[in-house]
């Protein structure tokens, strides 16, 4: 097994309502799907966030879209017309999930390498 | 009409501030039936009733006529119908202005506007909790009486059925209140297919064709993290469109011509977008289940979505309160290499000893160094090695005024008194705001429906 950021694995999208936010993980590729399953669990989740999501936090998964759906409960320091944050609603929780370490075999990781990172020869008027 | 075979929707604004160009493009850019526009966020409704408070005639998205002015012709042309939330506190009001809007461009006597009210509930909420409705928090269970007097607005979200009936009587534009957001693509759908309410997965799959498009380019490559440096021309964004079929299958697409992408990933992050338990998405028309949703990637820029499940909706209306909660501001200040982190950290302790010594009652102090953690918080834990430069945001809240006014006032002053290099502070300059907290609840559906009104009118 190897130990890479969860970023290479999946891209996700996170939004607020009142002071519960969402983030929805997606597997990058179907046979991807079951290694978010086995390693984004609720417990490594709460682990991340640690004091940045205050109240519990619930687990759905969506097989058929390659997704998991994580709620996070008091993640919006009291929501997003109250919070001081830059982020108040909860914007860039998505990102902050995708830093989290995950562990795959070694081919996996040999395979999405590079996954989800801009390519080093990329510039910014390329389309 | 139940004999049409495709009816194509465009979502045109994701948010009150969206792309202003956007649903001229989808007007002119390819075939259209309807264009939705979404402008009511959570906290919309409450500024919207400030402004309602101030002057009688406001209370509306504005830019939604102005908007009309500039594409009602040439919806009128071809046929396009458009249903828009843009009435926010004040939908006559809106419907009012559209028409003025509808004369002054030569379309007076050739379209009808329909209004859907009954959603607010800020006049009747005595009357509600005297009747035993107690719009109890939803996340907290507290009573709203225990807020009842910092009350600024109240909304139920209202379905697809007064919109339905608008589009029945003949409208070609209809301007909604607060309704849930995907009712105003699902309306359509059921309007033109005639599908029965208690046909719940085609109603399903009519909420899921408006959850898709209701935040505009966020399912067509806007805001889109797979590969989002290969997405092409993001410029000029063509705006989601589908076309839904009498099934309730309908395709993900976007105009020729247009940038952007539509792709399983652009798709699947919309989808996901701000939802709770998929197997149980909640809305007034039905119970979703988007664990039943078939995926399929049909080529270039087009995504099918099949075989959604729906069940019965629940009996009560989501209710969006907002309410006064405080005052808030926040200050920047830039502070450069060398040693840009250690200024900013020195300049945070001066300004935490002076609100001490000054004896501010704040409630919650924030502070982040923007380059290293205003995002992430506490997951980015290491700060950027020698810095070029850091930003210093520090942010205050209280429910005593004058304290966040007085903070307003000290840092500005760190420019001359604190740590060296520093600038930015002009720029950064805090701003006295108050803080309008959302109090999510419910209310019997029946408590709400004798209230909804659908007027067509004829300019």
């Amino acid at each position: 097994m190897t130990r890479i950021p969860l970023v290479h694995l999946a891209h996700a999208r996170s939004g607020d309502k009142g002071d519960v936010a969402n983030i929805g993980v997606v597997a990058y590729a179907e046979d991807l799907y079951p290694l978010l399953v086995e390693q984004v669990t609720v417990e490594r989740v709460r682990e991340h966030f640690g004091s940045w999501v205050s109240g519990a936090i619930e687990r759905y998964e969506l097989p058929n879209l390659w997704a998991l759906n994580f709620v996070l409960h008091g993640a919006l320091d009291g929501g997003g017309t109250v919070s001081l944050r830059t982020d108040a609603q909860g914007k860039v929780l998505s990102s902050a999930l995708l830093r989290m370490q995950v562990d795959v075999p070694e081919p996996v990781a040999e395979r999405v390498r590079g996954w989800g990172r801009v390519p080093s020869d990329w510039r910014p008027d390329d389309e | 009409m139940a004999d049409r075979d495709c009816v194509r929707i465009g979502g045109g604004q994701g948010f009150w501030g969206d792309d202003l160009d956007a649903p001229r493009r989808l007007v002119e850019g390819g075939p259209l039936d309807y264009l939705m526009l979404d402008y009511l966020a959570e906290v919309t409704m409450s500024i919207l009733r400030k402004l309602h408070d101030r002057d009688p005639s406001a209370g509306y998205a504005r830019d939604f006529v102005g908007l009309m002015a500039e594409i009602y012709p040439a919806c009128v042309e071809r046929g396009i119908k458009v249903v828009a939330n843009a009435g926010g506190v004040h939908p006559y009001g809106c419907a009012e202005a559209l028409e003025e809007a509808a004369r002054s461009v030569g379309l007076g006597g050739r379209t009808r506007i329909g209004v859907v009210s009954g959603d607010d509930l800020m006049g009747r909420l005595d009357e509600l909790l005297e009747q035993g409705h107690p719009l109890s928090n939803m996340e907290t269970g507290a009573p709203l009486a225990s807020i009842r007097d910092r009350v600024r607005s109240a909304n139920a979200y209202l379905g697809a059925g007064p919109i339905v009936e608008a589009l029945a009587a003949g409208a070609d534009v209809v301007v909604t209140g607060r309704v849930a957001d995907p009712a105003l693509a699902a309306a359509p759908l059921i309007h033109e297919f005639g599908w029965a309410f208690d046909d719940h997965d085609r109603v399903a799959a009519a909420i899921l064709a408006g959850h898709v498009v209701e935040c505009g380019a966020q399912s067509s490559g806007g805001n889109c993290m797979a590969e989002w440096w290969s997405i092409p021309h993001r410029d000029i964004i063509g705006f989601p469109v589908v076309e839904v079929e009498p099934s309730g299958s309908f395709t993900v697409t976007k105009h020729p011509n247009t940038g952007g992408r539509v792709d399983r990933a652009s798709v699947v992050e919309q989808i996901v977008y701000e939802i709770g338990d998929p197997t149980r998405v909640l809305t007034p028309d039905v119970t979703a289940d988007f664990t039943t949703i078939r995926l399929t990637e049909e080529g270039d820029d087009r995504v099918r979505l099949e075989g959604i499940r729906g069940a019965a909706p629940p009996d009560a209306y989501k209710v969006s309160v907002a309410y006064g909660a405080g005052w808030m501001a926040a200050g920047t200040l830039l502070y450069t290499w060398p040693d840009a982190l250690a200024k900013a950290r020195a300049a945070e302790v001066m300004l935490r000893r002076r609100f001490d010594r000054m004896g501010y009652r704040l409630d919650d102090i924030h502070v982040e160094y923007v380059g290293w953690n205003a995002g992430h918080g506490p997951l980015a834990t290491t700060p950027p090695a020698d810095a070029p430069e850091v930003q210093l945001r520090v942010a205050v809240r209280s429910t005593h005024r004058p304290s966040v006014a007085a903070f307003a006032r000290e840092m500005a002053p760190l420019a001359l008194t604190g740590p060296p290099s520093v600038t930015g502070y002009a720029a950064g300059r805090a701003r006295v705001q108050e803080v309008i907290a959302y109090w999510p609840a419910l209310i019997q559906k029946r408590a709400v429906d004798p209230q909804v009104r659908v007027e067509v009118r004829h300019p």
